[in-house]
């Protein structure tokens, strides 16, 4: 691969996430270089899916910094996640089912449509070229990801594998900088896992986009990420490359539990 | 007529080039070629074609194909793949499509016995496989691709972007402004216009060597039996190594001038089928019947007025439907029906199927059932059957519009001459016969004889109507007793077209009558034993049914009224058989893997029930060791019945 890993673009410093008296995330620190692709592992419940939630702003840590394209950033709602160029797929499918797989990718684009609802409701000015530019845009999505034949399909009857292949498609419909996939392998066999490898590969070498994913298969995640970062209860115990992760004591007694 | 030599062409408009500058001369601006890209169909007039075309000539040429070099073409029916069969055939050389879905070391032979010095592909799937063979193809020089996607970082110098290679090419004309049109000039009817690979089931796969005399008169035939016209469409879809759909696709388009309309991808052919709503369409039997099961299955779902309606439609397209379709006359009332029938539901479900504007669909390469052919044109589908091999251009016999039956090919297309020899092998003569097997002459002479008919392998007959009737592979034919010919195959397909059997094995060589062994569907037959309250177990049960037996009965009886009709095979009429007590299959060894039976095996294994069938017993009893999935072993052992068929006179050939 001669892809070219650039600076860093996201720096999580000694974040730290409680609800009530339970601590999700303590002091957590590590950071995401621009076209890298970055795995978060750990053991259920070792607080992956609420450090992507506080990336993508759904949680705001009760401590530490967050440092985004050089911004320090306090606050943010997910929405304003979304226009800063990050978008994001669930562990579990979040696509509305009853709508066309076209329809749903389509919704990624909403974010960069500009005219209003009135232009909206009545096709005018704007809205009739935007709309054409977005399709567009979906439809190059649609072509990437092979999906062509379900293109107007209602996303509740296609079979799991197609459903995630859908909610990368939405994501990537925003054109994200930095893509946040959540589990994007769970529940598939190895047929849809080595497609999904594919297109997560070829997302990042062509669209040049940085991701964040959350994985359980190892195979996966030692194959196509660039560096692991390692969680459990809560706390990093790992971070590094795939090969140094996976000789670590830490990682192996926290996966593998103690020898004895 | 003059259809059937060179001289079909008109003056100058021999080779497939000239005829692809004569469109963009003539209809520059009709659409020659659409693709559906990016979730809209694009356009290319025939202007644009030619444009591209002589753009990619003339960047072959820089970088050194010559007349006489192959082209190999892999890929999925691709705009740019059948521009580049033109620009090989505008520089005197010949384009070799391949099968897309074969593996690297399936291509390895063609790319050898070519001797592929060129290749154009469509993605970096087809590029890994050249490039995984590519030591073994060392005169492999140059690969051009269709379609850039991931190939971003193959960088080696022999790869080149299609797009590139036309930018090449148009530099290259504007230097040599007349550079192409003489290398076009130069191009003769009898040059070798494109090289077919045959699959290779018996051996080696040989490449037929077709010249551009012969595809054009085959598609000319074509043009006069169905009046294609130039504002016609085509959907194509069938693999481009594929006969048929070089002298559909490429070859008819370009002697006619209609359109050539290619799908997004493989898996969306159906929508692609509904929104082109081509005028010309070819399918298999299977894809045939895959149609209308859908149908049938979602008419289940729908409301009981609509489901009554649609059957009570169908029931008078059956009864009239083909023969308003063949302009035979029909009652008023009928044609009223009729009428109202095509605007409720025929009209609507030809929509459905994406065949509402279809004039001439086709379908061959294997036996379609005459219940699902006679209903596609029952309902205004102009259905026909052709036959055709590689060696000659896929043309030979064609149903003429008003003489279609299901039973036949159809009768000899214009131009063609059939004989029958005496082995009862169909032999043929024409301008489509192949110009030689490459690099195999001694192939090319085995398979044409002294008087330049080419033997097709075929066995069959001329009915009374003087159509072609196929019946088997020649090899298989054999002879009863009082010398008529037997051909197992054929009366074992008019059984297996009953839903009620599955499979069955008709014996008769050197015996003084035909006996068969049958196998029930167990799907089919035991719905039918449900509905009429006939509790069984399973297959050996079922089959030991009196009325089950009463019920194949009346099939085998049906199928020898049918046999009776034809004077060539009224005496293979089956007079015994019996229901087989377990079901033949490849674990026992008596089907291959592709379920073909092993006729020879079995006869063997079941000695004791031929000798039944022929010794005149009433019942026989059997006993047979099975082989389980997991592999233990079994016994199965039955009383078989053997039941005698009604058989009838033979009808006689005035008839």
């Amino acid at each position: 691969m001669s892809k070219k890993i650039g600076d860093v673009i996201l720096d999580l410093q000694n974040i730290s996430l409680r609800f009530g008296g339970v601590k999700a995330l303590t002091d957590i620190s590590f950071d995401v270089r621009e076209h890298e692709i970055r795995a978060i592992i750990g053991p259920n419940g070792a607080g992956k899916s609420s450090m992507l939630n506080v990336i993508n702003g759904v949680y705001h840590p009760q401590e530490g910094v967050i440092i985004f394209h050089g911004r320090e950033r306090r606050k943010m709602e997910p929405h304003q996640a979304a226009t800063q160029g990050i978008a994001r797929t669930f562990q579990n499918i979040a696509l509305f089912k009853g709508m066309s797989v076209l329809d749903n990718i389509m919704t990624g684009r909403i974010t960069r449509m500009k005219a209003s609802f009135i232009e909206h409701a009545l096709w005018l000015g704007r809205a009739k070229r935007e709309e054409l530019e977005h399709r567009k845009k979906v439809e190059e999505v649609i072509d990437f990801l092979e999906i062509q034949h379900i293109r107007k399909t209602p996303v509740g009857r296609l079979p799991y594998g197609l459903q995630k292949r859908v909610e990368l498609g939405r994501a990537l419909a925003a054109e994200p900088s930095m893509l946040l996939l959540d589990e994007p392998m769970a529940g598939m066999n190895v047929e849809e896992k080595q497609d999904m490898c594919r297109f997560i590969l070829d997302v990042n070498d062509q669209f040049g986009a940085t991701i964040v994913l959350i994985e359980h298969d190892m195979g996966v995640v030692m194959d196509i990420s660039d560096r692991v970062v390692v969680l459990d209860y809560g706390k990093k115990i790992g971070d590094g490359l795939p090969d140094d992760v996976k000789n670590n004591e830490d990682v192996i007694t926290a996966y593998l539990g103690v020898s004895h | 007529m003059s259809v059937g030599t060179t001289t079909g062409a008109r003056d100058g408009l021999q080779t497939f080039p000239r005829l692809l500058f004569h469109h963009a001369q003539v209809r520059g601006n009709a659409p020659a070629i659409r693709e559906k890209d990016l979730g809209i169909w694009q356009t290319w007039t025939w202007s644009d074609v030619a444009e591209r075309v002589r753009a990619l000539a003339s960047g072959l040429a820089a970088l050194g194909f010559k007349r006489g070099d192959n082209l190999a073409i892999i890929g999925d029916n691709r705009p740019h793949l059948y521009m580049m069969m033109s620009a090989a055939q505008c520089l005197g050389g010949v384009p070799v499509p391949f099968y897309q879905d074969a593996v690297a070391d399936e291509m390895l032979f063609v790319l050898q016995d070519a001797a592929i010095r060129f290749a154009a592909v469509e993605d970096q799937e087809q590029v890994d496989k050249l490039l995984d063979v590519r030591d073994q193809v060392p005169l492999l020089g140059h690969i051009v691709y269709d379609d850039p996607r991931g190939m971003r970082h193959y960088n080696q110098p022999f790869l080149h972007d299609i797009h590139a290679l036309m930018e090449m090419g148009r530099i290259h004309n504007r230097n040599h402004p007349d550079f192409l049109d003489t290398e076009v000039e130069q191009g003769r009817a009898d040059d070798v216009s494109v090289m077919l690979y045959t699959s290779g089931t018996t051996g080696m796969p040989k490449g037929v060597c077709q010249t551009h005399a012969a595809f054009i008169a085959s598609a000319q035939g074509g043009r006069q039996i169905d009046k294609l016209e130039a504002t016609g469409d085509i959907l194509s879809y069938l693999p481009m190594a594929w006969v048929g759909d070089h002298l559909f696709s490429f070859a008819q388009s370009l002697v006619v001038g209609f359109t050539i309309n290619c799908p997004e991808s493989g898996d969306t052919v159906m929508t692609d089928l509904r929104e082109i709503g081509p005028t010309y369409y070819f399918a298999p039997p299977r894809v045939f019947e895959s149609l209308l099961t859908s149908v049938m299955i979602r008419m289940e779902d729908a409301s009981a007025i609509k489901r009554k309606l649609f059957h009570y439609f169908l029931g008078v397209a059956k009864r009239c439907g083909g023969d308003i379709l063949d302009g035979k006359p029909v009652s008023a009332g009928d044609r009223l029906l009729y009428e109202l029938g095509t605007l409720l539901v025929y009209g609507p479900l030809r929509n459905v199927l994406g065949l509402s504007r279809i004039r001439v669909a086709y379908t061959a390469g294997a036996a379609i059932g005459p219940e699902l052919f006679s209903f596609y044109r029952s309902i205004g589908i102009n259905l026909k059957q052709l036959y055709g091999q590689t060696e000659t251009c896929a043309y030979v016999c064609l149903q003429p519009d008003g003489q279609v039956k299901p039973s036949s090919v159809g009768a000899p297309a214009p131009g063609v001459e059939i004989r029958i020899a005496d082995n009862g092998e169909v032999l043929v003569k024409g301008p489509m016969l192949l110009k030689e097997y490459y690099k195999r002459p001694d192939a090319t002479a085995e398979s044409i004889n002294a008087d330049g008919y080419f033997l097709t392998g075929d066995a069959g007959f001329i009915d009374a109507d003087g159509h072609l009737n196929i019946i088997d592979r020649a090899k298989d034919v054999g002879k009863l007793a009082n010398g008529a010919m037997f051909a197992p195959n054929y009366i074992e397909n008019k059984l297996k077209f009953f839903q009620y059997i599955k499979e069955a094995v008709c014996f008769g060589h050197e015996r003084d009558q035909v006996c068969a062994f049958i196998n029930i569907d167990v799907g089919a037959v035991g719905n039918w034993a449900e509905r009429r309250g006939i509790a069984y177990s399973g297959y050996t049960d079922l089959a030991s049914k009196p009325p089950v037996h009463e019920l194949i009965k009346t099939c085998v009886d049906e199928v020898n009224a049918i046999l009776a009709h034809d004077a060539m095979v009224a005496n293979s009429q089956i007079h015994r058989f019996l229901i087989l007590h377990k079901e033949l299959d490849p674990d026992d060894d008596e089907l291959t893997r592709t379920r073909k039976v092993r006729r020879s095996f079995v006869a063997k294994k079941y000695q004791v029930l031929i000798d039944a069938l022929y010794g005149g017993q009433a019942t026989q009893f059997i006993e047979t060791e099975v082989k389980f999935e997991d592999g233990r072993r079994g016994k199965v052992s039955a009383d078989l019945r053997i039941i005698n068929a009604k058989t009838f006179p033979a009808a006689q050939q005035a008839a």
